[in-house]
């Protein structure tokens, strides 16, 4: 709004407000009540985590218990161990997937061949669109310990497969590389778009100058790509307690001997809820999740308005 | 280094054909020819692997193992899944009817609330779209939201578990936002002074111009409903006759009691049921359309990157 506007005019009543934006109000409703009852609904449920709920009492109906699920999650070091591997996975994925992802946007735009960049984004960009079900068949098909196609080269060259599928130091290894398939053509889109979004004119003065080929990516490209790299590293940092549910679960599902270095906050959520109907402990952990997980944003974007108010999200 | 340093005059256009190439301009293309092109097929082996056994006889998996062509062809997979086809038709229909209706609601519902929240002169923009936007920093977790579903709404066991929690969601609420304020605040004001409300505004004036974010977000959404089997193991017991499809293909890759299923009926002793390209058929025709359809729809979702990749 204008100061002008504000001068002018006696600041109208509130019902004559909201009949004047009446429509704009009713085409918003839909949304409104959407993440009224899927969002704000539940957060009152967030007290069965102070309680020992029982089914038929249903959440308000259930004694109350106070910090005791919170207690018992501390001291049996399960949530110590989930939030290990839930930070490290996050990490390890962060950090590899922006090099890699920054790696290939800086190389393919070193490329003048359109049908090049064009063709082998698609392909890397492929993998996002399937669903975790059919990675964890990927997977499947080529480490499974008797019919696996990587199983098969080892033997074929006269190595010996280990039962992949038993082995808990594996896994960080494969769900990191599996990550990496899934996610580096969609952040090699994005950062590429940004290259191409930079003014060109810079680079052509460098190459006048008789700047070479590492010099322009190190002291042009690099610095233009500078901001969004860290912007979007620090909104990945804000959501380094988010895990990739379906990614973990479909990979890893109930084989319970990987748990100790696969297990993240979101597949415990879920299995001791669906499979051990420990309501209580399933959502203390999500609740211990989501408000830390909520100061760290803040955090985050605390930070980023610092660097660079534009970009802040509120 | 040094030497690369001499002084070049080019009056053509930036654009590293032009150049005479310096040792590092061919170190860095060679390095990306290689690399690029190697991550590229990376990406697409394993879907050439799972069609390549899907096409192979179980016995030659068992002797060779997955490879990358079939030993010895066979279509038998096939044949089994369509001999009866009962699980895989509803699963289809399933999901096709989750897709196009939720798309189609969950498209026209962001498009009217992204219009609104961009409108200058709405003078509850901010608070409703910090009321959005709140629950995408904040939510009660997990537990709280399967109770609701399941004994405040009670929907367990029925299509509306899937269809309603994936229509929207704050990031493609605010991705629209970021398609409408490329559209002229002018062809609202025009609308104004020619006397047409609000809504028609929106239907007659902005929803014509954002075809391309309608493009985008509708893909967005219909992509979230094809590859939905979350909602599905959480809410659907096996009460429920006919699976969407990616849970479909979870039970038959998961649960062999699903495997087999998949295609009871069909006269076969369960011991010779080829068990294993029998799953990567079954994940063929699955995931088949989205493969198919990928590259053309693919351009879309770029653009939704691009627009709502840093903010949102």
């Amino acid at each position: 709004m204008d100061k002008t506007k504000a001068v002018k005019y006696q600041r109208p009543s509130l019902a004559r407000t909201l009949n004047q934006n009446k429509t704009l109000i009713l085409m918003c409703v839909p949304a409104i009540i959407f993440f009224f009852v899927f969002s704000y609904m539940p957060m009152p449920g967030a007290y069965i985590a102070f309680t020992n709920f029982q089914y038929n009492k249903g959440i308000f109906g259930s004694p109350f218990i106070g910090l005791q699920n919170f207690k018992f999650l501390f001291m049996s070091g399960q949530l110590t161990l989930l939030l290990r591997n839930t930070i490290l996975y996050n990490l390890a994925f962060i950090i590899l997937g922006n090099v890699l992802q920054l790696t290939f946007a800086i190389l393919l735009n070193e490329v003048q061949s359109k049908a090049y960049k064009k063709t082998t984004q698609s392909m890397m960009f492929l993998p996002y669109f399937i669903s975790d079900v059919l990675v964890s068949l990927l997977v499947y098909n080529l480490l499974n310990y008797d019919f696996g196609f990587i199983s098969n080269l080892v033997r074929n060259l006269g190595g010996e497969m280990p039962k992949v599928y038993q082995m808990p130091n594996a896994w960080p290894i494969i769900i990191v590389l599996v990550n990496l398939w899934k996610g580096t053509g969609y952040g090699t889109v994005v950062y590429f778009a940004a290259i191409t979004g930079m003014d060109s004119s810079m680079m052509e003065a460098a190459q006048i100058d008789g700047a070479n080929g590492f010099q322009r990516i190190r002291y042009i490209t690099l610095p233009t790509l500078k901001p969004t790299v860290i912007i979007l590293f620090l909104f990945a940092i804000g959501g380094i307690l988010k895990g990739n549910f379906g990614l973990f679960y479909n990979l890893v599902g109930a084989n319970s001997m990987l748990f100790n270095t696969t297990d993240i906050i979101e597949t415990y959520v879920y299995r001791s809820m669906m499979n051990s109907f420990n309501f209580s402990q399933s959502s203390a952990v999500g609740l211990f999740q989501s408000v830390v997980g909520f100061f760290i944003v803040m955090a985050a974007n605390a930070f980023v308005k610092h660097l660079d108010p534009e970009y802040a999200l509120f | 280094m040094e030497d690369n340093k001499k002084t070049k005059i080019v009056s053509e256009h930036y654009h590293p054909t032009k150049v005479k190439m310096d040792m590092s301009d061919r170190i860095i293309r060679g390095v990306t020819y290689v690399v690029v092109t190697l991550f590229s097929i990376c990406c697409i082996i394993p879907f050439w692997m799972i069609i390549a056994s899907s096409f192979s006889t179980e016995e030659a998996i068992r002797r060779t193992g997955f490879t990358l062509w079939p030993t010895d062809v066979s279509f038998y997979s096939y044949e089994l899944l369509f001999r009866s086809p009962d699980q895989m038709i509803g699963a289809y229909a399933v999901t096709l009817g989750l897709a196009i209706v939720g798309t189609l609601i969950g498209l026209f519902t962001i498009a009217m609330t992204g219009y609104a929240l961009q409108r200058k002169d709405f003078p509850y923009r901010n608070g409703i779209m910090f009321y959005i936007y709140f629950t995408s920093l904040f939510s009660a977790g997990l537990v709280p939201f399967y109770l609701l579903i399941k004994q405040t709404l009670n929907l367990a066991d029925t299509y509306w578990a899937i269809l309603l929690p994936l229509l929207m969601s704050p990031w493609l609420i605010v991705l629209m936002k970021n398609f409408v304020k490329a559209i002229p605040h002018e062809i609202t004001e025009s609308g104004k002074i020619d006397g047409a409300g609000d809504f028609r505004i929106f239907y007659a004036l902005i929803l014509p111009s954002l075809k391309p974010a309608l493009a985008t977000i509708g893909l967005f959404l219909a992509l979230g409903y094809w590859n939905e089997w979350y909602y599905s193991s959480l809410f659907l017991s096996s009460k429920v006759k006919y699976r969407p499809l990616q849970y479909h293909l979870y039970n038959v890759i998961n649960k062999v009691a699903s495997l087999k299923n998949s295609v009871a009926g069909s006269n076969v002793v369960i011991t010779d049921l080829p068990g294993e390209t029998l799953k990567m058929a079954t994940a063929c025709v699955a995931t088949g359309p989205i493969i198919l359809l990928y590259p053309f729809v693919q351009k879309y979702f770029v653009a939704g990157l691009t627009v709502g990749s840093v903010k949102g």
